[in-house]
């Protein structure tokens, strides 16, 4: 057994017992982040604060909300809204955190892919990264089903019905997977349990593997320039800071972050008081009904591009190609061929390939909102076409790509 | 040595074998608990009369929670393999959920189509698909013929026929 000795504080007897001087030590005070990064990296952060306050506001409606086919509905919609004390406010911050979630996420990839933050070395940041994306979209989707209205109902019957895998035909695996002909009580609670155990634990669990993904490599910084983390945190232990390419997390970077998540709470507050609905679809306020579709099916905005990317093709081709852009951006690191790790503007092809990502995936997040006839079918096929052709090429021109500096 | 080595690549192997026996029990469990309940599987039928029905008006009926088209064909619908002749009059009994995402199409009775507002799928007064993308024609569930009824989840003999005929899936 280790050898203790009489503690002189608090601090010292914990100290003692769970180190917990280099715990912090390695954690944030002598974690190195570059100097040279912009606020768009303080994304990560904001994702921890909003996924707290997803985590805390679920707790409280968890208090009320009745997974039940026939109570779910007022359960959300009349208890929680007007007869708990304060559940109006619980249900907005969870609405609102839960879409806005996904603006910072998408803001926090394309960072990612325009800085290079995924090559060499850091291609596991990206895959767990990408493996929390989709997860989190798991849990965003069970999360919808639970008020149990129109839209909740009808997505569900959609997405599962996705599992027959087209002309497979696989109608048993779907009735299995809702327990039920149509979605039902075993649906409901199934979703229930997935919503609020399942998969919140792999979620935290992904969290946790992101961060220990960054431990090694460090993040990367707004010039893709090769850090000494080792050279230069020692340059700024021994008091020369000013020269250092890095600072400590805590306090130093933390300041900037703080900052910067002070502006998003501000928005996100203003958010949940004043513009709450646009994070609620109004259909979702007529109850389940099992004999009635409404005349026009869509998910949440931020699925919204996967989505056109399913519909404007006949079944089975629509299956395959929503199914590669599902997967197709955790390849990225393998895909880009190039050895550059540089933000996008100073690279070749790659450049005009990032904006023709994002305007691509724009149009196909307006074009899944609108009702799915006559033209806007035929600019559908033709942009969810062209995000397919965009991956295929994203080797070639990246392979062609020069080195930068003469490397 | 080598017989230490031995007992203890045994003893590893045992262990392997009966983690892996326990591990398939639990999710063979964990499979059957995902199951539907068998009071789901039991509420499969749903007896339907047939004597109101007025030709060309759709009547939507429920069974297993899902909704049940059934359309009297009025004589000047063209006649169709797909259909199910009930005393002088001929239905068209299916599923009402498109085949390609499973909305429930609507009926526009004076072009005698459904029209599934989801994705612009559409289909004939015998179920057939007109427009894409609906992959095959509406789901014609098993049922049987009993005088002026129909039992809905009962594979009678015209449901039969139907279906190795390749009618119905
Ligand atoms: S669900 Fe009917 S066309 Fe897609």
């Amino acid at each position: 057994m280790a050898h203790f000795t009489k503690a002189t504080s608090v601090h010292d007897w914990l100290n003692q017992r769970l180190a917990i001087d280099s715990v912090r030590k390695v954690l944030a005070t002598e974690y190195w982040i570059p100097k040279n990064i912009n606020f768009l990296w303080a994304m990560g952060m904001i994702l921890a604060v909003t996924f707290g306050l997803l985590l805390i506001s679920g707790i409280f409606l968890l208090m009320y909300y009745k997974p039940d086919t026939k109570l779910a509905f007022d359960s959300v919609n009349y208890t929680i809204m007007s007869q708990v004390g304060y559940g109006w406010l619980w249900r907005h911050i969870h609405a609102v955190a839960a879409s806005v979630v996904f603006l910072i996420i998408y803001i926090h990839m394309f960072t990612g892919i325009y800085y290079g933050s995924y090559k060499k070395g850091r291609e596991m940041i990206w895959i767990s990264g990408m493996l929390l994306f989709v997860t989190f979209s798991g849990e965003a989707f069970s999360g919808y089903m639970l008020p149990w209205g129109q839209m909740s109902y009808w997505a569900g019957m959609v997405i599962t019905d996705i599992f027959s895998l087209g002309a497979l035909h696989l109608d048993g695996l779907v009735e299995w997977i809702r327990g039920n002909f149509v979605p039902g009580d075993a649906f409901l609670n199934r979703f229930f349990m997935l919503h609020v155990v399942l998969l919140p634990l792999a979620v935290m669990a992904l969290i946790v593997l992101h961060f220990a993904t960054l431990r090694i490599p460090h993040v990367n910084n707004q010039d893709g320039e090769e850090i000494d983390f080792k050279e230069e945190s020692q340059k700024y232990l021994s008091g020369n800071t000013k020269n250092s390419k890095v600072i400590r997390f805590q306090f130093d970077f933390l300041s900037k972050d703080i900052v910067v998540l002070g502006f998003f709470l501000i928005f996100f507050f203003y958010l949940v008081f004043y513009h709450f609905e646009f994070a609620m679809d109004p259909v979702n306020f007529d109850p389940a009904d099992g004999l009635k579709t409404p005349t026009h099916i869509y998910p949440e905005w931020y699925f919204l591009w996967t989505y056109e990317i399913l519909r404007p093709f006949p079944k089975n081709p629509g299956l395959l190609a929503f199914g590669f852009a599902q997967v197709i951006f955790i390849f990225l690191p393998f895909l880009d061929r190039s050895p550059n790790v540089a933000p996008a503007n100073k690279r070749g092809a790659f450049k005009i390939w990032f904006w023709l990502l994002l305007l691509t995936m724009v149009t196909l997040t307006i074009f899944g909102k609108l009702p799915p006839e006559g033209v806007f079918t035929t600019y559908g096929t033709i942009t969810a076409s062209f995000f397919i052709l965009l991956w295929l090429s994203l080797p070639i021109i990246t392979k062609f790509e020069k080195p930068i500096g003469g490397k | 040595m080598a017989i230490k080595k031995e007992r203890r690549d045994f003893l590893g192997m045992a262990l392997g074998g009966f983690t892996a026996l326990g591990g398939i029990a639990a999710l063979g469990a964990a499979k059957r608990t995902w199951d539907p309940l068998p009071s789901v599987m039991a509420a499969g039928y749903s007896t339907i009369d047939l004597s109101a029905a007025k030709p060309n008006v759709l009547n939507v009926e429920k069974w297993r929670g899902k909704p049940i088209f059934i359309l009297k064909k009025s004589p000047d619908m063209k006649k169709d393999p797909r259909e199910v002749i009930v005393g002088d009059n001929r239905y068209l009994i299916c599923i009402g959920l498109c085949t390609h995402l499973g909305c429930i199409p609507s009926y526009f009775p004076k072009e005698h189509k459904f029209k599934c507002a989801c994705h612009g799928g559409q289909f004939d007064a015998s179920g057939r698909v007109l427009k894409s993308p609906p992959p095959i024609p509406l789901v014609i569930p098993p049922f049987k013929i009993e005088g002026e009824k129909v039992v809905i989840g009962e594979a009678g003999e015209e449901y039969k026929k139907l279906k190795a005929d390749g009618l119905t899936v």
